[in-house]
């Protein structure tokens, strides 16, 4: 069971070619040139944006304040839900569009725990950690139910979970007599914003741990690979021995507690919830990070650092975004940009065309040689 | 093993299933032919006797506090102990709402209660409802058509509820207003209300400036970022002017977060709509400054309608708008939060 994970890309290194060139190739290119536009864009727009400073907030605390920190805090949710819905993509080809829905149904199960059933509760009814544990258990039985429908009965990713998405709203308000709970325990908003005595706020901690675990994960088990080859070749994977419907489900499982995660920083946040608004559209930001850290949505291989960096760079351009005031309406319009863009370049055409390039060039320099 | 473990998803699966069917009224679209002209004569027969039938047709309870408590107040009003015999059927799709009513109109209720999830597309129902002698009744929302197609509507005057809240805030005397305004749902009755008078008020005044205007879609979260994202700027504001409570609480979270005093004696003036309790409170507390009441309890008056439609007297005018106020940290009692507070 500790054959340790190689990286699925191994660097070719081949001689001639230019540093550009070998940078292009590596998959997290993508991600990290869209990071750098953005950096480079704050920087000449105005470098006030990398400001940090030290501020007391209303419980007397020192915070720290500023864009890079409102970046890391604010992409949370989104980076946790990344690292999941990578590991959905590579093995089933397909991505789960209940992730928002189905965090509204983790975070009402989690306010009704500690607010005992009572619409307002001024101190937490049950053990927080024993709530949220509840709150994954839960999660992870819908990741279950999607996981179902797609490895063993074979539905389409998006048909499948397209389900919950329509019913999980309906059912998170269910959850709770469609009564919208509020907690003013203000240790149940210890997880979403700053615990006593430390400035940096809580779920940048959170998913620091998350990442570490899946590191670990990833490194110290074969669920990397198992996904990998599931994602690659069902059949071949099943004639070595790996039981591809088990491998699906085991995905959308863990993409189940990574919603719980997130849905319990999100509720955690302000200490109550609003089933239709919470978490809207976030599955879209979510297979975008996916994408964006140049995996295939077909498939296959997979690189969930590439997702999370994709994830960060969302955030920055939402907050580069809001720094210049631009309509929050106007939003999902610059991050189509984005996607057209990733599609475009991504395309099997522009791959070829790209790849032709590279062998012209290759061509001429050995003909440049022989001379 | 295997076999009981797939028994047990499969199970699951079906269980979450059946979990999903709730509390879908019957959206049969199949009504191309409207009642005959003969259910006049049938209705008494229908209504048995006593009960008056009424079909509610509202948006999904979800949505706010504010539609909570609306949809709650519906449900509780319309009772067979109150001599209704009321059907409910809530959504946030206007189509669907369509097809909804003109089944109920097909079923021959009395009244068709009716908070429109948008203002036009109704045309056909209103014909139908007319030539099936059913009556209608809006709530909440106003949609846009002749006054003759309707009894009566009860709504939220929200150009009013603008006007009361920029007019609190210019009773202040602050010496500048600078404002983060939180507009609501783009488009939207409540948003358009109370956007208007803010916006006049900006463009008329010299020392009243927006530092940001934005819409956050009724969203929390959204709302918290905007806040975030002006104090991450280093801009000065004194004012936030949210269209809702939860977009006001989401602004009130960055402005902890970053040490700003808001409220009463605060650096910043919080303002919010609707009807929430816990907003009362924040009020009463002084962590905020002020909340315009929208009130959502619109089904006592409409009940008294039909009553007095069933004995036979008309309402005094078309449009009956529920009272609405604004209540500041410097007055709201105890008293108020437990009347108006939902």
């Amino acid at each position: 069971m500790t054959t340790p994970v190689k990286n699925p890309e191994p660097k070719v290194k081949q001689p001639g070619e230019s540093l550009f060139k070998r940078l292009v190739r590596q998959q997290l290119f993508i991600p990290f040139a869209a990071l750098a536009l953005l950096v480079i864009f704050n920087l000449v727009a105005d470098p006030s944006f990398f400001a940090v400073s030290i501020k007391e907030n209303s419980l007397g605390n020192p915070v720290l304040s500023g864009n890079i920190i409102s970046v890391l805090d604010n992409a949370s949710e989104l980076v946790i839900l990344a690292i999941g819905m990578t590991l959905v993509t590579a093995s089933s080809g397909g991505q789960d569009i209940s992730v928002g829905a189905a965090m509204a149904i983790a975070g009402s199960v989690i306010l009704r725990l500690v607010c005992g059933g009572q619409v307002t509760a001024d101190t937490m009814q049950m053990n927080l950690i024993l709530a949220v544990l509840i709150g994954m258990v839960v999660s992870a039985l819908f990741g279950a139910f999607n996981g179902t429908l797609v490895a063993y009965f074979k539905i389409q990713p998006m048909v499948a979970t397209l389900i919950l998405y329509t019913a999980g709203r309906s059912i998170a308000a269910w959850i709770n007599n469609n009564q919208l709970p509020i907690i003013n325990d203000l240790s149940f908003k210890y997880a979403g914003t700053f615990l006593p005595g430390i400035p940096v706020p809580t779920p940048i901690f959170i998913t620091a741990l998350v990442i570490a675990v899946f590191w670990l994960v990833l490194k110290f088990t074969t669920l990397g690979l198992y996904t990998q080859s599931v994602g690659i070749n069902p059949s071949s994977s099943r004639l070595n021995g790996i039981n591809p419907q088990m491998v699906k489900l085991l995905t959308y499982v863990i993409l189940g507690v990574c919603v719980a995660v997130a849905g319990f920083i999100r509720v955690s946040r302000s200490g109550s919830i609003n089933y239709s608004r919470i978490a809207e559209n976030i599955e879209m930001d979510a297979i975008l990070a996916v994408a964006l850290g140049g995996n295939a949505l077909s498939g296959g291989k997979f690189n969930i650092y590439g997702s999370i960096l994709g994830a960060y760079v969302i955030q920055f351009l939402t907050t580069t975004l809001y720094k210049y005031e631009v309509p929050s309406t106007a939003l999902p319009a610059y991050k189509a940009v984005v996607v057209i863009l990733l599609v475009v370049l991504s395309a099997p055409v522009v791959r070829s065309k790209m790849a032709n390039l590279r062998f012209q060039a290759k061509a001429d320099k050995i003909a440049k040689e022989a001379k | 093993m295997k076999k009981v473990f797939c028994l047990l998803l499969t199970l699951c699966m079906v269980l979450a299933l059946a979990a999903c069917g709730g509390d879908t009224a019957p959206a049969d679209s199949g009504s191309s032919a409207p009642a005959d002209s003969g259910s006049d004569a049938q209705q008494p027969a229908e209504t048995g006797g006593e009960l008056i039938t009424v079909g509610v047709i509202n948006n999904d309870p979800n949505e706010s506090g504010y539609r909570t408590a609306n949809d709650a107040a519906m449900r509780a009003t319309f009772t067979e102990e109150n001599g209704y015999k009321a059907t409910f059927y809530n959504n946030n799709d206007a189509a669907q709402q369509i097809a909804t009513a003109q089944q109920m109109i097909q079923d021959e209720v009395d009244f068709l209660l009716l908070s429109p999830a948008s203002t036009t597309g109704w045309d056909t129902v209103l014909q139908d409802a007319q030539a099936a002698g059913t009556q209608i009744i809006l709530f909440d929302r106003m949609l846009e058509a002749d006054e003759s197609m309707y009894v009566a509507a009860v709504v939220s005057d929200m150009p009013a509820e603008g006007q009361t809240a920029v007019d609190w805030l210019a009773a202040q005397g602050l010496d500048e207003y600078n404002i983060i305004h939180i507009q609501g749902h783009m488009g939207s009755d409540a948003q358009l209300g109370r956007t208007g008078a803010l916006d006049e008020k900006v463009a008329a005044e010299g020392n009243w400036n927006y530092v940001t205007q934005q819409t956050a879609d009724w969203d929390e979260a959204t709302a918290r970022t905007i806040t975030q994202s002006v104090i991450d700027s280093g801009k000065p504001f004194n004012v936030i002017y949210a269209e809702n409570n939860g977009m006001a609480r989401g602004a009130v979270a960055a402005l902890d977060a970053a040490g700003i005093t808001h409220g009463k004696d605060g650096d910043v003036i919080v303002m919010g709509f609707d009807s929430d309790k816990w907003a009362f409170e924040a009020v009463l507390e002084g962590s905020w400054n002020y909340m315009g009441l929208c009130n959502p309890l619109q089904a006592e008056t409409v009940d008294s309608i039909i009553k007095n439609l069933m004995a036979g007297q008309a309402p005094a005018q078309k449009i009956t708008y529920t009272p609405e106020q604004g209540f500041d940290c410097d007055t709201l009692t105890q008293a108020d939060v437990d009347t108006y507070g939902t």
